[in-house]
C-alpha cells in the first residue's frame, strides 16, 4: 500500500507540472504584450514596465519564468497582482465559500441520489422507476445555467418565494447555499441515482443477500447493512471524484447566484488580465483535483477489502 | 476534471463510464445457422426500440432545421423591430420577441445550424485525435504508451470550463470582435483540446483487449505489418465503444457551446446560436422568461435525444443485455 501511494504520488508530479505549465504558457506567453491596456489609453511609463518586468520575471525565457514562479508557489508565496493585491489573500477570501458550496452540493446529491437509487433499484419497472429514469435523463440534458435561472425565477422572491436568493458576499450561511448547491449538484445527482440503481439491482440477487434473507433477517437490515454497504462502493468513489471537481469552483453556478467564490475570482482574473491570479488559482485547483483522484483510488481499497494494491 | 456545473463535461465523464463495459464486447460468438455480424444484430435490436426511433426522429428534425431553416419559418432572424421589444408569445410570434425585437422562434430555428456545427465538428475532432492516439498507445504498449497516457492526463487535468475560458480569452481579448468563422473554429478547437483524452482512454482500453484476441495474434504470425493490423483488424473491433461515446459527446458539446456562449466567451452576435440566445437573455429573463426558456428547451431536447440515442446504441451493441 505504502509503495503504491508513493508510486502514484511520483506519477502525479509530471502531470501536475505539465498541466500548470500549459496554463502558465497560455496566460503569459501567448498574449504579445502583457502591458496592453494596463495603463488606460497611454503606453505604460518606463519605470512601471521595469518594475513589473522585474516582479514577474518577464525578461527571462518562459521555462525559467515558470520555474521561478513554481519555486515561489512551493514556498507558499502566490505572488501579488499588478495592483499589488496578494493572490494568497484573494484565494483565502474566496475559497471557504467555494468549499461550503461544494459540500452542500455533495450532501444534496448524495442524499437525494442515493435515496432515489435505492428505492428504484429495489423495485424495478414500476411507476417510480420510470419517473426516476426519465427525470434523471432530463436533469442530465439540462445545461446547469438553465436549471439555475429557472429555479431562481420560480422558487425565488418573484416566484413561489421559497428561497432567499441573496447570498452574503463574505460569509454565506448554509441555508443560503441550499438552492445554489442543489443546482450545482443536479447533474451529478442524476448520475448518483442511476449508479445506485444499477448497483443495487445487480447485487439484489447476490448469494449473500439470499443468505441474509434465509436466516430470517428483517428486510430493513438486509437492505441497510448487507445490500447497501456493498452497493455503495462505486457510488462513494463517484462522489469522491465529484467533490474534487466541485472544489474546482463552479464558474457558472457562482455567476448565476452572484456568489463570491473561486470561480468568480478566476473569471474576473482573466477578464482583467491579472495573469498571476489565474495561474495561482488554477495551480491550486489542479493540485486539489489530482490529490482527490488519488484519495478516491485509495478509498477503493479501504471500502472493498478484496482490492489490494501491491 | 471539470466544472460539474458545465453539464457538458460532467456528462462526458459519465459517457466514458457508460462506455467502459463495451470495450469487452466480444462479437466472435455467432448464432448457429445464420451468422450475423454485431452490427446487423444491433440494428435489428434498435429498429424495435421506441426510444431509438423517437430520438432519431428528433435528431433528424434538428438536422433538417439546421440545413434548411427556411422550411420552418419565413421570418428573417436578423430583422429587428424595436416596437416588438420583449413582447410575449402570441399567434404572430409563437415564442415572442426578444430585447432587440427579434423573433425568438425564427432565431431558435436559425440557431440550430451554428449549435449543431459546433457539436459535430468538436465531436469529429475529439474522436479522431483521441482514437488515433488511443489505438497507437494501446497497440504500442511500451514507453510510448506511458508517454501518451501521461500527455492525456495532463490535458484531462485542466478543468473544462476554466481551461476553455483561459484558451478563448487568451486568443481573443474581451474587447475584440472576432469573425464568425474564427470564433467557431476556436470554440471547436478548445473543446477538442480539452476532451480528447476521454476518447483516447476508451480507445486505448478497447485496443488492449482486442490485441489479445487470437485473430490479431494470427495476423501478426502471418507477418502482417503493424499498420495493417491496426487498420484492418483492431479498428473494426474497437470502434463500437468510441461510437457510443461520440453520440453522447455530441449532445454534451452542444451543451458546452451554450455554456461558453453564456459566459460571453464562446460564439457571439452576429452569429445566431442557441447559446448566444441564452446569453442574450441573461439580463432580461425575469421580465421575459420566454427569451430564455425557448432556446434552452431546444438545447435540452437536442442533448436529450443524443443521450438517449447513445444509450440505446450501447444497449444494442452489448451482447450481455440481450
Amino acid at each position: 500500500m505504502g509503495r503504491y501511494v508513493l508510486r502514484r504520488l511520483l506519477q502525479l508530479i509530471p502531470v501536475f507540472l505539465g498541466t500548470t505549465f500549459i496554463i502558465y504558457a497560455l496566460v503569459w506567453a501567448i498574449p504579445q504584450d502583457p502591458f496592453a491596456g494596463k495603463c488606460g489609453q497611454r503606453a505604460c511609463p518606463e519605470s512601471y514596465v521595469a518594475a513589473m518586468s522585474e516582479k514577474f520575471h518577464f525578461d527571462d525565457p518562459l521555462p525559467l519564468q515558470y520555474l521561478k514562479y513554481m519555486g515561489n508557489i512551493l514556498t507558499g508565496d502566490f505572488g501579488d497582482t499588478f495592483s499589488g493585491v496578494s493572490v494568497g489573500e484573494q484565494i483565502g477570501a474566496a475559497y471557504p465559500t467555494t468549499v461550503k458550496l461544494a459540500v452542500v452540493a455533495l450532501l444534496i446529491e448524495a442524499l437525494i441520489g442515493v435515496t432515489a437509487g435505492v428505492l428504484t433499484g429495489l423495485r424495478k419497472q414500476g411507476f417510480l422507476d420510470n419517473l426516476v429514469l426519465v427525470s434523471t435523463l432530463f436533469l442530465i440534458s439540462l445545461p446547469v445555467f438553465v436549471t439555475g435561472f429557472v429555479l431562481r425565477l420560480y422558487l425565488g422572491p418573484q416566484g413561489l418565494d421559497l428561497f432567499d436568493v441573496g447570498v452574503d458576499a463574505t460569509d454565506p450561511t448554509f441555508g443560503q447555499l441550499i438552492l445554489p448547491g442543489f443546482v450545482l449538484g443536479s447533474t451529478s445527482m442524476a448520475y448518483v441515482a442511476r449508479l445506485t440503481r444499477s448497483s443495487i439491482a445487480e447485487n439484489r440477487h447476490a448469494d449473500y443477500v439470499r443468505t441474509a434473507i434465509a436466516k430470517g433477517q428483517p428486510t430493513r437490515r438486509v437492505v441497510g447493512v448487507h445490500l447497501l454497504r456493498n452497493s455503495l462502493i462505486p457510488v462513494i468513489t463517484f462522489l469522491g471524484t465529484d467533490l474534487g471537481s466541485l472544489m474546482g469552483g463552479a464558474v457558472v453556478t457562482e455567476g448565476v447566484f452572484n456568489i463570491n467564490g473561486i470561480g468568480g475570482l478566476i473569471f474576473r482574473g482573466i477578464q482583467e488580465k491579472e495573469g498571476i491570479t489565474v495561474t495561482g488559482v488554477v495551480t491550486m485547483l489542479v493540485l486539489v483535483y489530482l490529490l482527490m483522484s488519488l484519495v478516491v483510488d485509495l478509498l477503493y481499497a479501504v471500502l472493498d477489502p478484496r482490492i489490494r494494491y501491491e | 476534471m471539470s466544472d460539474p456545473g458545465a453539464g457538458g463535461a460532467g456528462l462526458e465523464r459519465a459517457a466514458a463510464a457508460a462506455v467502459g463495459d463495451l470495450s469487452r464486447v466480444d462479437d466472435s460468438a455467432q448464432r448457429q445457422g445464420k451468422p450475423r455480424s454485431l452490427w446487423s444484430d444491433a440494428w435489428g435490436e434498435l429498429r424495435r426500440k421506441p426510444t431509438f426511433i423517437v430520438s432519431l426522429v428528433i435528431i433528424l428534425v434538428v438536422v433538417v432545421m439546421a440545413a434548411f431553416p427556411s422550411l420552418f419559418t419565413s421570418v428573417d432572424p436578423r430583422a429587428a423591430n424595436l416596437d416588438n421589444y420583449l413582447k410575449k408569445p402570441s399567434a404572430d410570434a409563437w415564442f415572442g420577441y426578444d430585447v432587440q425585437g427579434y423573433d425568438v422562434y425564427a432565431r431558435a430555428i436559425y440557431g440550430a445550424r451554428a449549435s449543431l456545427l459546433v457539436g459535430l465538428f468538436s465531436t469529429i475532432l475529439t474522436v479522431l485525435v483521441g482514437s488515433v492516439v488511443g489505438i497507437f498507445a494501446g497497440y504500442a504498449k511500451t514507453w510510448i504508451d506511458s508517454l501518451l497516457s501521461r500527455v492525456g492526463d495532463i490535458f484531462a487535468g485542466v478543468p473544462f470550463v476554466l481551461g476553455a475560458i483561459v484558451i478563448l480569452t487568451t486568443f481573443n481579448s474581451p474587447t475584440e470582435n472576432p469573425s464568425a468563422v474564427r470564433i467557431i473554429t476556436q470554440v471547436v478547437l478548445s473543446i477538442a483540446a480539452l476532451s480528447w483524452p476521454v476518447s483516447m482512454r476508451i480507445m486505448r482500453s478497447a485496443t488492449l483487449v482486442a490485441k489479445q484476441q487470437d485473430y490479431v495474434k494470427a495476423a501478426r504470425g502471418l507477418g502482417a505489418s503493424p499498420l495493417r493490423i491496426v487498420f484492418r483488424h483492431l479498428l473494426p473491433n474497437t470502434v463500437a465503444p468510441v461510437l457510443v461515446y461520440a453520440t453522447i459527446a455530441l449532445g454534451a458539446f452542444i451543451g458546452a457551446e451554450a455554456t461558453l456562449a453564456f459566459l460571453g466567451i464562446g460564439l457571439r452576435p452576429p452569429v445566431v446560436s442557441w447559446g448566444v440566445m441564452i446569453s442574450e437573455s441573461r439580463d432580461y429573463f425575469q421580465a421575459a422568461p420566454h427569451m430564455l426558456l425557448f432556446p434552452a428547451g431546444f438545447v435540452t431536447i437536442t442533448v436529450l435525444a443524443f443521450v438517449v440515442l447513445g444509450d440505446a446504441v450501447r444497449d444494442a451493441l452489448d451482447p450481455k443485455s440481450r
